[in-house]
């Protein structure tokens, strides 16, 4: 579903955020990134949603190489990805209802439609009271609850998550990484960066860990703790 | 898997039905008009300079027209003023009108003795006492000559006026087509003026809105970001504010027919007052049918060419990273 093929992001000031990376993640595969601060996470998903193209080597996702893709094309691919941004990226001057509802007016379906899906996303994540309040009226959690509801609406083959549960409290955490394990139990890709190395090692899922932009884990065992004191290290 | 892709194809699909098309575009225009209506202090400004800019040339332009109008019978109305020299007899006169009436060519002649020349001045002038203080009549006997159609090239007319210079007793002979000309040619420069004048207010408009939808960008910059990374196009994003340029334009146009249709209300009543002096039935001409829609929908197209501007500059910039 996704590849990455000794894959490198140079930034223009001349840091390699990635270098040379190659991982493959299947269909309906679910898999944690993780890594100190800096390492890459953000970068690594952002390529990707074609949100940053990279400087070498190459990113398939779902079989189209996406290095070389087309900018009238973007849009396309980013239909096939629900992204989960590390702070909300809500429209505060929308109504729950319309934020969620946005990919599905983006792709112009109709509108009774429109309002069956979004109802079914609130009820999946637990607001379904609260589709006609404004996202600043909602606490952190369901301000991020209504970015998930957002990312999955659409049913997109593909999520990605930057620290989904970045300043939620532990039962939170665990409430939202339970949802993620339920759309991955029908058929859906994710992939989530996170901090949170208690929380993944409760998970059990596969681990890609980051430093300095390079792999240095890919399994499934505990995560290493070693990343966290990587200045020492070197 | 293979489900969400089946419904990723049915929505692409549906969003290609062209019902679906025209109700998508009805929504962003009111959508559009929504977010118009939602801060009406700065939208009603924007509307009005486009409004004012536009109603100024269109205005200027009926004005224009109503004088061609008026001023449109006058083309053949070329007449020729005989000055009679002082002294000469009122019969000699009569003769002599007799005489042109003869010569062809002629469509009308007038008498106006020097009498009756006075009381009219008198009844127009306003200066009727000051005149009667006056022991002689200053005035000299006229004739005037309404030369036909046939002679009505300036050619003729100057020959017409040449032969008759020679009578003994005409001591001028005066052709009154100069000021027609000269209005003509005064009226073309007006209207040239109102064109350049024109061209560069369509400007401003195309100008106004473009700024005007540009601070709309900007302040919806996170917006345009957010939805461009859950994948609308470039044509989702541009719609609204086209469609917001538009708006403007449409709404510009409408009060300038409104503004011009005003003017021309408070005008024509002390038009008619003095069209009815001249006991000529004229009365002034608004822009009419078609050049309410021609002002309207050039203003909107006007709105939309500002908008279109705006947005080509400024959305591609805008981009997530
Ligand atoms: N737009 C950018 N321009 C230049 N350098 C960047 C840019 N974005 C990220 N970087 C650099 O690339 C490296 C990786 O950044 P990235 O955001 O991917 O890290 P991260 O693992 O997501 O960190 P965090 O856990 O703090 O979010 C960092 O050194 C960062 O300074
Ligand atoms: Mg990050």
């Amino acid at each position: 579903m996704i590849r990455f093929d000794n894959t490198t992001k140079r930034y223009s000031e001349g840091h390699e955020a990635l270098s040379s990376i190659s991982f493959d993640l299947n269909e309906g595969e679910m898999s944690f990134l993780t890594g100190h601060s800096g390492a890459g996470k953000s970068t690594l998903l952002k390529l990707i949603a074609c949100i940053e193209r990279p400087t070498r080597g190459q990113v398939v996702v779902n079989g189209v190489n996406i290095s070389k893709l087309r900018k009238s094309k973007i849009p396309y691919l980013r239909r096939n990805i629900g992204i989960i941004f590390q702070n909300h990226q809500l429209l505060f001057d929308r109504t729950v209802f319309d934020n969620i509802a946005l990919p599905l007016v983006i792709q112009g379906l109709p509108h009774r439609e429109i309002g069956r899906r979004v109802r079914a996303a609130l009820d999946k994540v637990n607001l379904l009271g609260k589709e006609k309040l404004y996202p600043v009226t909602l606490s952190g959690g369901e301000q991020q609850r209504v970015g998930i509801a957002r990312a999955v609406v659409h049913k997109p083959p593909i999520i990605l998550a930057d620290e989904p549960t970045g300043n939620l409290d532990p039962e939170l955490s665990a409430e939202i990484m339970h949802l993620f394990e339920q759309f991955n139990q029908v058929g859906v890709c994710i992939l989530i960066a996170s901090h949170d190395i208690d929380l993944l090692n409760k998970m059990n899922k596969r681990i890609i860990t980051l430093q300095q932009g390079k792999i240095i884990y890919d399994g499934h065992e505990m995560a290493p703790k070693s990343y966290h004191n990587h200045e020492n290290i070197q | 898997m293979k489900t969400s892709n089946k419904s990723v194809n049915q929505e692409a699909k549906n969003s290609f039905s062209i019902k679906g098309y025209f109700l998508r575009h009805i929504q962003v225009c009111l959508a559009s008009l929504g977010r118009i209506c939602r801060s009406p202090v700065s939208s009603l400004m924007t509307i009005a300079v486009i409004a004012i800019s536009l109603a100024l040339p269109a205005g200027m332009h009926v004005l224009i027209k109503n004088i061609e109008y008026v001023t449109s019978g006058w083309d053949g109305a070329a007449q020729i003023s005989l000055f009679i020299k002082k002294g000469t007899t009122e019969e000699k006169v009569v003769n002599l009108k007799n005489q042109i009436e003869l010569m062809g060519q002629i469509d009308k002649t007038e008498y106006i003795s020097p009498t009756s020349a006075l009381e009219e001045f008198k009844r127009l002038s306003g200066f009727g006492q000051a005149l009667d203080a006056l022991d002689k009549n200053p005035l000299p006997a006229v004739i005037v000559i309404s030369p036909g159609i046939e002679a009505s090239s300036p050619q003729q007319l100057n020959q017409l006026v040449e032969s008759l210079q020679d009578n003994p007793i005409v001591d001028h002979a005066q052709l009154d087509m100069q000021w027609v000309k000269r209005l003509y040619s005064i009226m073309d420069i007006i209207n040239r003026g109102v064109m350049i004048v024109g061209a560069l207010l369509a400007l401003a408009v195309i100008l106004i809105t473009g700024n005007t939808i540009r601070l709309d960008i900007q302040n919806r910059h996170d917006e345009i970001l957010i939805t461009k990374l859950i994948g609308a196009t470039n044509s989702f994003i541009r719609r609204p504010f086209l469609y917001t340029g538009i708006l403007y334009g449409l709404l510009g146009g409408i009060i300038a027919s409104v503004l011009i249709g005003l003017s021309i209300g408070l005008l024509s009543d002390s038009v008619s007052k003095l069209s009815s002096l001249y006991s000529s039935g004229f009365e002034l001409k608004g822009l009419g049918v078609d050049g309410t829609f021609t002002l309207i929908a050039g203003s909107t197209a006007l709105g939309f060419a500002g908008s279109w501007v705006a947005v080509g500059k400024h959305l591609g910039k805008i981009e997530p990273s």
